[in-house]
């Protein structure tokens, strides 16, 4: 006879946490003519020579497997690119690999790369999908916190408070998912020296790399002595808003990519045919494109952050990718009852800090990947909500003062 | 004009909507209401700006649908003044809504607008090719507006598709 289905499932498995997004999702699916701040991914749809590429690809019949690290010419694209937009350099033949999305990409680093046991210090808040691929590849994912303080960036300090003699390496992401932090020169290289003194690796997730507003952008693996120690991930995702084709790509030293080739060889094969030629088109000519996507965001950047603080929410302005981050905590409400609260009173969705982790309590992370008519709309009604939330405090305090 | 970076930024948000209040574009640009204002009124004084029309689709109008048509037409340039004589001439008329000097096979490229084909057929034979220094005339009738000034005219298909609330 067979036992509840439970009792076969992997004890691993089971004791995944379900992402704190999801439960919202659900809810704010449920009802309509919501205005949606809780979007991961741009508001653009992939440039048409992107979409024609792949759509030729499929007509002229390239539907077959490709290398299992991915067609040649795409590689070599890719290398083409991190030299001239970040000035690092790798080899197209062995230390390039296109995955299905970063996802993918991240999830091969810490297989490659972790032994049972295995400490990676997770900065949070943090992107939801970091300590549960840690935790499936045996790994033990250590959170350290970052504060609102000096703008969620991460400092040495905290680094080094969180390094046992299990840690193995540091995964960072800049600009950050959920709070937008973007992580200067100056910073990585104090971080780096950290890692140096510590014999650590870094898994640098630079999917925002394309959507930084105020500074150019400094990929980790660039910085002095860095290079050997990285596993630099980025994708097509978010600058080239292609998040649905599911492409990405890391790059690496060598003896990483030749380990991470196998896993991939043996789980997925490779990324599909058509659509790298899709990515092929992205990188050689569509970079304008990308351009005008980033002066897009950045202007609504400033709208939001403004517009937030202006509203009483306290939000510090963030350096890149689409995310605010405002603080909630004065109106007094833990991070999941006030979203709720808005998404029903108002009908504006945003995600709960909480889902990122717990510093992130006492924030919610505000997506401006919508348009300006919808972020104009959407800050009529925050607006409308903080002054409810006031004038029931302030009929709160005047029944108080009368008992 | 050089611009400054500012400047460029207040254009390019007009030119997608200029309906946008002064107050948005202000935090848009990370500046103050009176500046913005200024920044306007000197790019309308210079006539950066030249107008603010509503992208209107007459074809969905009963009763307002319009017929449209191209004009490519040759002339001999004037001693001393180029086409710019004969270009002014034909532009001045209220039926012409665009004119431009072009390079290649003919000279000046007009777009007209007119209530019915006669009164397009009139303009041609009667002001037209009657103008000194117009060599010969060519028309072709607009049958549908698929896009115009970079908007895609009709259905939109580009609706959002993306889910609620995703990481
Ligand atoms: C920080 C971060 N890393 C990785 C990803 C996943 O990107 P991809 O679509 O390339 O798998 C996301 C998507 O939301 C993200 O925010």
């Amino acid at each position: 006879m067979m036992k509840e289905h439970q009792q076969y499932l992997s004890e691993m498995v089971k004791e995944l946490k379900p992402s704190g997004i999801r439960k919202f999702f659900d809810l704010a699916a449920s009802i309509k003519g919501v205005i949606s701040l809780g979007v991961g991914e741009p508001d653009f749809i992939t440039p048409w020579s992107i979409r024609e590429a792949a759509i030729l690809s499929l007509e002229e019949g390239y539907t077959s497997y490709t290398a299992n690290p991915g067609l040649l010419e795409l590689r070599q694209e890719i290398t083409a690119y991190l030299q001239k937009r970040f000035g690092v350099q790798y080899n197209p033949v062995d230390q390039v690999i296109v995955t299905a999305g970063a996802s993918q990409a991240i999830d091969l680093s810490f297989r490659a790369i972790l032994n049972p046991g295995d400490e990676v210090l997770i900065i949070e808040p943090a992107f939801v999908s970091y300590a549960p691929l840690v935790t499936l590849a045996g790994g033990k994912p250590i959170p350290v916190s970052t504060h609102h303080s000096n703008g969620f960036k991460l400092t040495p300090e905290q680094i080094e408070n969180a390094i046992t003699s299990k840690t193995k390496a540091i995964l960072l992401c800049s600009p950050n998912n959920p709070t937008g932090t973007y992580l200067n020169k100056e910073e990585l290289t104090k971080i780096a020296a950290v890692v140096e003194k510590h014999d650590l690796l870094v898994v640098s997730d630079e999917i925002y790399a394309e959507l930084t507003y105020d500074d150019e952008y400094t990929s980790f693996s660039s910085i002095e002595g860095m290079y050997d120690r990285t596993i630099l991930i980025n994708g097509f995702s978010k600058g080239f808003a292609m998040t649905g084709w599911r492409l990405g790509f890391l790059a690496a030293p060598k003896p990483f990519t030749e380990q991470m080739v196998k896993i991939l060889q043996y789980t997925t094969m490779c990324a599909p045919h058509m659509l790298q030629h899709g990515a092929i088109e992205a990188l050689r000519n569509t970079y304008h494109e990308v351009e005008s996507m980033r002066r897009s965001y950045r202007r609504r950047r400033n709208y939001i952050v403004q517009s937030l603080n202006l509203v009483g929410l306290d939000c510090h302005t963030p350096g890149g990718a689409f995310y605010v981050f405002p603080s909630i905590k004065k109106t007094g409400m833990t991070s999941e009852q006030f979203a709720e609260e808005l998404l029903l009173a108002e009908k504006v969705a945003v995600v709960p800090g909480s889902a990122f982790g717990e510093s992130g309590e006492g924030y919610i992370r505000c997506s401006y990947a919508t348009s300006m008519e919808q972020l104009q709309e959407a800050m009529q009604r925050i607006k409308r909500f903080m002054e409810s939330l006031e004038s029931k405090e302030s009929r709160v305090q005047k029944l108080s003062a009368k008992n | 004009m050089r611009l400054s970076s500012e400047e460029l930024e207040v254009l390019s948000i007009l030119e997608e909507n200029h309906r946008i209040p002064v107050e948005d574009i202000a935090l848009m640009v990370n500046s103050s209401v009176e500046d913005v204002t200024a920044i306007i009124k000197k790019l309308e004084d210079e006539k950066i700006i030249v107008s603010y029309p509503a992208l209107i689709d007459w074809s969905k109008v009963v009763g307002k649908e319009n017929i449209v048509a191209m004009i490519d037409v040759k002339v001999t340039p004037k001693r001393g003044v180029g086409f710019d004589d004969v270009a002014e001439r034909i532009y001045r008329f209220p039926e012409v809504t665009s004119l431009y000097l072009m390079s290649g096979a003919y000279d000046l490229s007009i777009t007209i607008e007119g209530k019915t084909m006669s009164e397009i057929a009139r303009f041609v034979s009667e002001k037209l090719s009657t103008i000194d220094n117009v060599i010969s005339t060519t028309t072709h009738f607009m049958l549908k507006k698929y896009k115009h000034d970079g908007v895609i005219f009709g259905e939109n298909n580009d609706r959002d598709r993306r889910m609620v609330v995703s990481p």
